[in-house]
């Protein structure tokens, strides 16, 4: 089947493409009706990549957060016109205990295979989970960003230790924001504390028992464990002010991505006997337990739905760049583009 | 209920020195129509996509698409007219020999030349056809348009902020189509190239969908080298 494909094929340069997509007997092929911009992206558009990287992967279409209407589904799952929310990640093998999001041989849209910028995805049942009925499509949209905090829960519910009374959050964007309301809704005994840059954004953190202002943390304050979402060059010190305040053996789930390699004092997490969890993306479980607590749990979507920022209609690649542009300007939210293209 | 008519009619008289038809040329690893085709046959909405080729090309058609769509039960294929307007006159009678049609039966019809249609051009044009019986896919005319009778002086220079190009697909309400068509005098009719034509001749309204630049029909020799291009295959 030709399909038109929204590429980048340059920093802030979208150029249409159209390929010739095999579209197997047992195949679904699901119309991308709502996207959602991530940092990734962001990162690729501005061209803040490594140019090398960026020579290496592009052309390629952005976005791995979308759902969409199935329009054709072969392998008789799903039915047409039913929402799904797509899964970016494409495994190519499986493996007895590594995750479907770690194998090396697996692929990532909008990293290492094109995103869901296009006019049909061609895509398998395993790779697309149903929304329940009635959901805000807007937050829909960034499921997938929502299933990677799932993600890391389950790995730190799963790996530490018993201590589950205090939990620090550090950084006061979208990750933080998420992740913070999940400890909230999977620990609702437990204290949660939200730790930021800003007052004004802190103060939208209202499931958190306290916020602090990084720069005015009571030296004495202790946390069992610590959910790093800051990233970038503001890491090192959200992860040193984690080490001073995490009580021994607690464990430090790494969740901001870096384009450089982050400094860390292991003196410290030595002697305090520190795990670091490192988690990345998330895969088809996550999504069917992200998917299951929307359902399960509607004030999650509703708190989730006071971070849908700009919404954009998109026809044409002029569209595209005024929503990547408004997005860069927006320090906080999520941008939500109803594909229209 | 829905029916897409792909219109393969043409001889490939344009096309340069090939007896093939352009619709069944290659485009990639494909002939042209399969391409067409194939976005049609997936589209649960159409009840039924026919294909319609010059007679002496129904046979090798069906092996086309029994070869390189073999899950599509949908698609039939019949033989056209000698002109456009008989052609689609002939997907018309197809669907009421075998289907009972009422006022809201919609026929869409798209030249087989186009592969580059896109889902949403035809959605837009299943929508378009809730509030009206007829309408028309086209784009912003890019050229200037110069009018000519005698093809030797300028007559006129329209603005061209009122012009369009049009494309396909071009949808109808089936029983109102077959209604104007009925209304035609044969010198009208003789003169149809287009059949969004026979409801603007009968004052009727035809609503406007926009299209895509790329949805370009392969014509010359020149559009074929176009259309690999966008494939990415410039060879």
């Amino acid at each position: 089947m030709l399909n038109t494909v929204y590429q980048l094929v340059a920093p802030r340069r979208i150029d249409l493409a159209i390929e010739d997509v095999v579209v197997a007997p047992s195949a679904v092929v699901v119309r991308p009706t709502h996207l959602s911009i991530c940092h990734a992206d962001q990162r690729y558009y501005q061209g803040l990549r490594d140019p090398k990287v960026l020579a290496e992967k592009l052309p390629m279409a952005m976005i791995h957060e979308a759902h969409g209407e199935v329009v054709f589904d072969g392998s008789g799952t799903y039915s047409v016109g039913q929402q799904v929310v797509m899964i970016p990640n494409l495994p190519t093998e499986e493996h007895p205990y590594i995750a479907e999001n770690y194998l090396r041989s697996s692929k990532f849209r909008s990293s290492s295979a094109d995103g869901f910028m296009q006019e049909l995805v061609v895509t398998t049942a395993n790779r697309v989970v149903p929304l329940p009925e009635g959901i805000d499509l807007n937050v829909a949209a960034f499921t997938e960003l929502v299933t990677v905090a799932m993600h890391v829960l389950d790995r730190f519910d799963a790996t530490a230790n018993a201590g589950r009374s205090a939990f620090g959050v550090w950084g006061d964007g979208n990750m933080g924001y998420i992740t913070c309301l999940l400890l909230r809704t999977r620990f609702p005994e437990a204290d949660v504390y939200m730790f930021g840059k800003n007052p004004e954004k802190l103060a939208d953190f209202t499931f958190a028992t306290r916020t602090f202002v990084i720069s005015e943390v009571p030296a004495d304050l202790r946390i069992d464990h610590a959910f790093e979402c800051v990233g970038g060059a503001g890491s090192a010190d959200a992860i040193e002010q984690i080490i001073e305040h995490i009580h021994p053996e607690g464990t430090i789930a790494l969740m901001g991505v870096s384009e450089n390699p982050v400094p860390v004092n292991t003196r410290m997490v030595l002697e305090k006997g520190l795990r670091l969890l490192g988690s990345s993306r998330s895969g088809l479980a996550d999504f069917q337990n992200t998917l299951a607590l929307f359902q399960e749990q509607p004030q999650v979507v509703a708190q989730l739905s006071r971070i849908v920022g700009g919404v954009f209609d998109i026809h044409d690649t002029s569209d595209i760049a005024k929503a990547f542009a408004d997005d860069r300007a927006r320090r906080f939210g999520k941008t939500i583009l109803h594909w229209l293209v | 209920m829905n029916f897409a008519a792909i219109l393969a009619g043409g001889h490939g008289t344009r096309m340069g020195a090939t007896d093939k038809p352009k619709q069944f040329q290659l485009l990639g690893e494909r002939p042209i129509v399969i391409h067409t085709l194939e976005k049609f046959v997936l589209m649960p909405e159409f009840e039924r996509v026919l294909l319609l080729c010059p007679v002496e090309w129904v046979e090798a058609a069906k092996d086309l698409v029994a070869t390189h769509l073999p899950a599509s039960e949908k698609v039939v294929v019949i033989s056209g007219g000698s002109t456009r307007s008989g052609t689609i006159q002939n997907a018309i009678a197809w669907i009421e020999e075998n289907y009972t049609t009422d006022a809201n039966t919609v026929l869409l019809t798209h030249d087989s030349v186009r592969p580059f249609v896109t889902y949403r051009i035809i959605k837009d044009n299943l929508a378009a056809l809730e509030s009206h019986d007829a309408c028309d896919t086209v784009i912003p005319a890019s050229d200037t348009i110069v009018v000519s009778a005698q093809g030797k002086e300028i007559d006129s220079i329209p603005l061209r902020g009122e012009m369009y190009q049009g494309q396909t697909p071009q949808s109808f309400k089936l029983q109102a189509l077959k209604e104007v068509y009925s209304e035609l005098s044969s010198d009208e009719e003789a003169q149809l190239t287009d059949a969004c034509k026979a409801f603007v001749l009968r004052g009727r309204p035809v609503a406007l969908v926009e299209g895509e630049p790329f949805n370009i029909k392969i014509t010359y020799p020149v559009d074929l080298r176009i259309a690999h291009a966008l494939l990415g295959q410039y060879e």
